[in-house]
């Protein structure tokens, strides 16, 4: 489905999704509504290269992801996640 | 924000330009001193944005190269590209004492923690070598005896970042960290493999058996990465084992 490979790994969304969300969600790992995929969320594929992001599954190439910036707004739709886990004491900063 | 600092949220930082060094022709090192960093995990980036006078700003995504530790002290490498809207700046003009705004440490997922016991395969394309140094570099400040292979593909012997670096790795006794390069265009003389892409003979010489269970990081453009992917997994590797970070097909991650 994507034939482009102009995309990145959605690690690369990590810095935009730590404005929004208070634990790491690329490492959390998250369904895909349209094929029931479970991959974490650095696994989809992330398209950098248009107004915001988009992220869709490594898998099926469903849309699992949109964030747009408009403005002093952010416009974030995750309908193409039935869920995520997270791991909320797992802090990414966490020095090893 | 009274939870931003309780709740560990990645904030906007001040880094000062500390130290700069020329890797290679086109790519240069920079030591950044970064008020309050909280030190990092081995894989993980940091967020640079550069303002103009006018207020245009753009961000950029840069691997850490260097082992975390608690100085405040970071490093990245960053390849000049020849389009591009920030690496020109960072490779050639700025300078220390410099300071930029810095967003990190991020990503919780393309990362090593030096505790991990199991054989690790890094796979480096070009400037994706990046990331994994900063995992060579932890696992020794560490004293972990993980066993490490690199496979470093670049395009010429004088394209390779970390070279006296790398060199001494081989060099040291067990246990050490098997480097294996890899030249696209141009090979060094007397060089037995010709000039060419990564392949499956090589995937199975110069990379853990599939059978050890290793895991692998790749790390380089998105089709340098998904050439390496596929190799792997047709070797046997476990698609759930591969962890992959793609700078997409310019190089210059947005």
């Amino acid at each position: 489905m994507n034939a482009s490979m102009n995309y990145l790994d959605g690690n690369a969304a990590a810095g935009e999704l730590s404005r929004i969300f208070a634990v790491d969600i690329t490492s959390a790992e998250g369904q895909c509504a349209h094929c029931g995929a479970k991959r974490r969320f650095a696994e989809a594929h992330l398209y950098s290269h248009c107004p915001g992001l988009v992220a869709r599954c490594a898998l099926c190439g469903h849309v699992l992801l949109r964030l747009v910036n408009v403005g002093q707004r952010v416009l974030l739709d995750l309908t193409g996640m039935r869920y995520l886990t997270l791991h909320p004491t797992q802090q990414p900063e966490a020095s090893s | 924000m009274a939870g931003t600092a309780v709740l560990g949220r990645v904030t906007w930082r001040t880094a000062k330009v500390v130290a700069v060094h020329d890797e290679t022709a086109t790519a240069r090192t920079l030591a950044l001193a970064v008020r309050d960093w909280p030190s990092h995990v081995a894989g993980q980036h940091v967020d640079v944005r550069l303002t103009a006078p006018d207020g245009y700003s753009a961000v950029r995504s840069y691997s850490i190269g260097s082992a975390p530790g608690t100085d405040g002290r970071i490093e990245i490498t960053v390849e000049r590209l020849p389009n591009g809207e920030v690496s020109p700046y960072l490779t050639q003009e700025v300078m220390v004492g410099d300071e930029l705004e810095l967003r990190g440490p991020i990503g919780g997922w393309f990362v090593w923690r030096s505790d991990r016991t199991e054989p690790i395969q890094l796979v480096a394309g070009g400037s994706g070598i990046v990331p994994l140094m900063a995992m060579i570099r932890s696992r020794r400040s560490a004293g972990s005896t993980a066993p490490f292979r690199l496979l470093y593909s670049v395009r010429e012997p004088g394209a390779v970042f970390y070279r006296d670096e790398l060199r001494a790795l081989s060099n040291q006794g067990d246990p050490v960290v098997v480097v294996t390069y890899v030249y696209t265009r141009v090979t060094p003389k007397d060089w037995t493999r010709r000039a060419g892409r990564i392949d499956a003979p090589l995937i199975a010489t110069a990379t853990w058996e599939s059978t050890l269970q290793p895991t692998s990081y790749v790390c380089g453009p998105t089709s340098f990465v998904e050439h390496a992917t596929d190799l792997l997994i047709a070797a046997g590797h476990y698609r759930e084992k591969i962890r992959t970070e793609r700078f997409g097909a310019t190089g210059e991650r947005k």
